[in-house]
This record gives structure tokens, sequence and C-alpha cells, in this order.
């Protein structure tokens, strides 16, 4: 069994690879998202507020196939896993990110953006200068959960064939005839993943409230 | 410098300003009083479009602040605001807390917001406590940042919304006497308070407002002395 060891363990950087760069990407469409959802015109907030509801109340699994399978029907394109991969796993975690923000900047008063605005700032100005520099401090916590989730959640991607730590799990149950073996050292590398991640956001974290002023 | 014309504001169903005229002159300094939820502070929050008046005018130094063609947030430099809770901005220091809006709003350069950041602090006797953020304060030096943050955009007119009732009584003082300094230099200022002592000393004009009217105005010599209104006189020996 010990020889499949490495052969997981290659699965794992891909793993984190999705992990990270949907992580990146949700972070900042989801800010985008955030934003519109909060909008004061309508046109704007309803899109935001539909796509958002759509992509919480699906399964990812679903999702996933819509990318890799639905959209090349539609726009007659050859679908390429890895791209659909982090399309899906973006797309997902990027309603769950924007959500996370908008908790954190309505958490903040009314009363600095009263502040911010009634010394002439723009809307883009009090949010970016006022808002938003108070609301990460109170959002990096729920996203560390994001990104735990997206960890886990990313063993999806190999239903569509990309060779991460689940799908290598699955290659080494099919050639050991071994699935206990295979499927509970898998879960062990995800258990050792989300314990280390953990471990690290939280160093974070307090390195933020160590740095004071609310 | 201010003239207010038949204000009306509803929020919903609830008609809080029900046709509010008053005009103030420049540099004359209005207290105004009058119970609570009688809508001092949406009057105030419509002069410098916090919120959007229903009908009527508002006209700051002769500009229509309904004229579609004005900058809202042109007039709302011409017109500062002082919070009951003071509002200061937590993540940063004092002295960002002032120089922020003359740098990224009048993109003054960073030294130069600076240092008129720091002759302002000076001004309301906070020199010292530039590089401290403002948890760090005590209420009364908080709203003296306040009224120095305000001061930074150089406006024409000042706000008042209740500027001591969140404070210690210790404190009160520290902050009418920056506002007293205020008006003595000439600032036009409408004041929002229930501090007798300070209407009495500075003030041109006290007015009072109930259920969304002005009910009647005076100097102060003759409006507490001898109150025309049954209701004006049973809301000021209420707080007398
Ligand atoms: N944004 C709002 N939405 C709905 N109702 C509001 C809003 N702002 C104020 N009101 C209502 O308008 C009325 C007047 O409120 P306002 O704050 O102007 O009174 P006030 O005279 O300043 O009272 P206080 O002395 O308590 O500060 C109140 O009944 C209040 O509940
Ligand atoms: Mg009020």
């Amino acid at each position: 069994m010990a020889r499949y060891f490495p052969f997981l363990v290659r699965g794992v950087g891909i793993t984190v690879q999705f992990t990270f760069i949907s992580f990146l990407l949700a972070v900042m469409l989801g800010l985008v998202i955030a934003l519109g959802r909060i909008s004061g015109s309508r046109i704007i907030r309803t899109p935001c507020q539909i796509y958002i509801d759509f992509i919480r109340g699906t399964p990812l699994l679903a999702q996933i196939y819509l990318v890799h399978f639905g959209l090349p029907q539609i726009f007659h394109y050859r679908p390429v896993g890895y791209i659909d991969a982090l399309v899906a796993l973006t797309l997902n975690s990027s309603a769950y990110m924007a959500e996370i923000y908008r908790g954190g900047i309505e958490s903040i008063e009314a009363g600095q953006m009263e502040a911010a605005r009634s010394l002439g700032m723009t809307y883009g100005q009090a949010m970016r200068y006022v808002i938003l520099p108070q609301a990460i401090r109170r959002v990096i916590p729920p996203m560390g959960n994001e990104f735990i989730t997206l960890l886990k959640e990313s063993s999806l991607v190999s239903v569509i064939g990309m060779e991460d730590l689940m799908m290598r799990a699955k290659m080494m149950a099919g050639q050991s005839f071994r699935p206990f073996e295979a499927y509970f050292t898998t879960a062990l590398i995800y258990l050792v993943m989300t314990i280390t991640f953990s471990r690290l956001l939280g160093r974070v974290e307090g390195r933020i409230k160590g740095s004071g002023r609310s | 410098m201010v003239e207010v014309k038949n204000l009306h504001k509803s929020f919903g169903d609830l008609h809080v300003l029900r046709g509010i005229d008053l005009e103030v002159n420049k540099g004359e300094v209005v207290v105004v009083i009058g119970p609570s939820g009688s809508g001092k502070s949406t009057f105030l929050r419509c002069i410098n479009h916090l919120e959007q008046p229903t009908s009527g005018e508002i006209h700051i130094d002769c500009v229509n602040l309904d004229d579609g063609n004005v900058n809202i947030n042109l007039i709302r430099q011409t017109a500062g605001m002082v919070f009951q809770q003071f509002n200061l901005f937590p993540h940063l220091t004092v002295l960002a807390n002032i120089s922020l809006a003359p740098a990224k709003v009048l993109n003054m350069p960073v030294e130069d917001a600076e240092a008129l950041g720091r002759e302002l602090l000076r001004k309301v006797g906070l020199a010292d406590k530039e590089a401290v953020y403002p948890h760090q304060l005590s209420g009364g030096q908080q709203q003296r940042a306040a009224i120095a943050r305000a001061l930074a955009m150089k406006p024409k007119l000042m706000l008042f919304d209740e500027p001591t009732s969140a404070l210690d009584p210790e404190m009160i003082g520290e902050v009418l006497m920056v506002m007293k300094e205020l008006a003595l230099e000439g600032m036009t200022m409408i004041v929002v308070s229930h501090e007798m002592g300070f209407a009495r000393e500075v003030a041109d004009r006290v007015v009072f407002m109930d259920e969304g009217v002005l009910v009647e105005e005076g100097k102060p010599s003759e409006f507490f002395r001898n109150p025309k209104h049954e209701r004006t006189r049973a809301f000021l020996s209420k707080i007398l």
C-alpha cells in the first residue's frame, strides 16, 4: 500500500492549487458582487441578488456539470477541464464570499458612512477609505472558513477528470482493490490539510487582532 | 447664507418635517431645541442632504440644493457636520481622520493636509494627540477631534446635532468652549442642543421645534424670559 502514498500526495498539489487560485479569484469577484448587491440601483442589485441565490441554492456538482458540459453546448466551444474546474469553483465561492463581504460592510455603523459623506466624499471614496478598511478586519475569520470549505469541496472537480487528491484516491482504489485504505488515507490527508490551514489562519487572525484598533 | 423654504420630509407615512422656513445669516448662530422625535436631526440632515427632502427648497450660499445641476458632494463640503456619536473613523489616527477628506476630496497634497490637520488639532487643544487612535481619547476629546475633522473641509456652515449629549458632564464644557470660539470667529452655525447656558451665551437666535414645525423663535434673552407659545412654555419648564 505504501507505494501508493507518493502517488496520492502528488494529487495534493493539484488540490491546493485549485483551492488557492479559486479562493483568490473569489476574494476579488466576491467583493464586486457584494458591492453590487448593496448598490442603491435596482438594475445592479437584482442580478447580483439572483446570482447569489442561484449559486447558494444549487449543488456545486450541478454547477460544475453546467460549466463543463452545459456552456460548451450552448456556446459551441471545446471544454477545457482545468479551466472549467477553476471557473466553477470560483463562481461558487464568490457567491459565499459576497455574502461574507456584505455582512462585514453592513456591520459597520451607519454613522461611518454618514460622517464620510458629510465631509464631501463620494459613495465610492467613503467605501474605499472608510467602510472597507474596517470591514476587512471583520471578514477575515469567515473567509478563513470559506477557504477550508473550498479546500474540501474542490474534491468535486474529480468528476470532470481533474487529477486532484480525490481523483487519485479513486484511481488507487481501483488499481489496488483496497478502497477502504485508499479513501481512508485520502480522508486523513484532507484532515491534515484542513487542520494545518486552520492553524495558519488562526495565526493570521491573531496578528490582525494584535494590531489593535477595533 | 442658509435659506430653507417650506421644507417637508416624510419617511413613508410618517410626516416628520411639516413645512419648515428658516433663514440663517452669515455669522449667525442658531440653536434649535425641541422634544425628542420632533425632527431636529432630520432637519439638519436635510440641510446637507444626508436625507433627501420630500419637498421644499434649501439654499446654501445662494445655491439651490434641489437644482439638478449642483453637485451634492460640493454642497456637503460647504456644510460641516458634527454628530452626537462623534463618528470618528476608528481605523485611522486622529490626524488621519482630519487629513483624509482634504487629501482625497480636495486632492490636497498629503503634507499640506497633515499640516492643516495639525493646525486644527492645535485649535481644538489636541496637538499632542495626532498619532493616537480615536478609542484612546475621552469622549470630549473625540468630539473635539470630530469638530476639527469637519473644519478641515473649510466649511462655510457648521451643523451640530446634539454634540454634547453623549458626553459625561465633566467633558461638556471643553466641547462647548471650542464651539464658542468658533462662533466668535464668525462661523455660521446651526446647533441642536439642550445646553441652555450655551444657547443664552452664544446663540443669536433660539428656535423651538415641535412635531416637525418651528413653533417659535427669538433672541435668547427674550425667548427664555418670555416664551409666547404654550408648547414652548411647557417644553422649557421641563428642561430648565
Ligand atoms: N431614516 C428614518 N426612517 C424612518 N423614520 C425616521 C428616520 N429618521 C428619523 N425617523 C423618525 O423621524 C422622527 C424624527 O426623528 P429625528 O431624529 O429627526 O428627531 P429628533 O428631534 O432629532 O429627536 P432626538 O431628540 O431624539 O434626537 C422620529 O419619529 C423618527 O423615528
Ligand atoms: Mg436627534
